[in-house]
């Protein structure tokens, strides 16, 4: 049963993993995206990562993912970019090359330690000391991975303070605009370039 | 074969996605889809930290899944942000556009 869901799940995960790569549309990237992302969570479950997989969907599935089907909606993005076209001659063997070089170097490091992991057997904080996993996960977490814990809050504080400084327009634009003296032109970027090159 | 997963499956299929993910980025231009390609990773890795959790029994592999959902989500928070702020500018802005920055 679990060699069935696995390679179910599994081929999900890669089909997903593909379509985000190939499909010229970003929409179609996203929604690819979101089939790994469940095929993930699926082998979550399977090895028993049930708050894990939850979290997965929900923060993975509900909310990143959303917020780039959001960013793609909002900015017009939406439409097809051309894949014929290699900008540099030669990138996409050289990128096949790299990638499957990265697939071979962990196989090849698994394979010479005879598909096992090597390291110790855990003694502290084990997984099936009974119970459910989300309470060895929580009693880890808010004891031996306290101040990495702590670390966290402090980078989602800077990550929303970071968003809205993003998000917010300059105040002296503004003002500008106000006393009209700031006109927005499109091309305007452009004839800049145009004079500088 | 008929018989229970070996993990080391797991572990050749999370290397194979991030292999997938990697030349992905390498490969397209469009930043928001990088950004994808960034995420597919980060899933593949904690794809890894899960199995090898389940391998050694050790719930500190699942501990730091969370913290990688929760940097995953800051990223994605100022990543967009920064792309919304560069394509607001110039619509049809790709990777290749780095280039003006040599001067």
């Amino acid at each position: 049963m679990e060699t069935f869901i696995f390679l179910v799940a599994g081929a999900i995960c890669i089909i997903g993993a593909l379509g985000v790569v190939v499909s010229s549309n970003p929409v179609h990237s996203a929604l690819s995206l979101v089939a790994t992302l469940f095929g993930v969570a699926v082998l979550f479950v399977a090895q028993e990562a049930n708050f894990l997989a939850a979290v997965q969907v929900i923060v993975y599935a509900g909310a990143i993912v959303v917020l780039f089907l959001f960013v793609i909606m909002l900015l017009g993005v939406d439409r097809a970019e051309s894949l014929e076209v290699e900008p540099i001659v030669g990138q996409r063997l050289a990128a096949l090359i790299v990638g499957v070089a990265v697939f071979a170097l962990p196989v090849a490091a698994l394979a010479s330690t005879g598909w096992e992991a090597t390291g110790a057997m855990a003694n502290l904080g084990r997984l099936t000391d009974g119970g459910p996993d989300i309470e060895a996960l929580g009693e880890v977490v808010f004891t031996r991975y306290l101040l990495a814990f702590e670390v966290t809050s402090v980078l989602l504080v800077i990550a929303v303070v970071g968003a809205v400084l993003l998000a917010k327009k300059s105040p002296v634009r503004d003002e500008l605009e106000i006393e009209g003296l700031y006109e927005p032109e499109p091309g305007s970027d452009d004839a800049n370039e145009e004079a500088t090159s | 074969m008929i018989a229970a997963v070996e993990p080391a499956w797991y572990l050749v299929l999370a290397s194979l996605v991030f292999a997938i993910g990697a030349t992905g980025l390498l490969v397209r231009r469009n930043p928001l889809v990088m950004f994808m390609c960034v995420e597919l990773m980060l899933n593949a890795v904690t794809l890894t930290f899960v199995t090898f959790s389940r391998m050694l029994n050790d719930v500190g592999g699942q501990a730091v899944v969370v913290f990688v959902l929760v940097v995953a989500a800051a990223e994605v928070v100022v990543g967009l942000g920064i792309i919304v702020a560069i394509l607001r500018k110039r619509p049809a802005a790709t990777a290749d556009d780095l280039s003006l920055l040599k001067g």
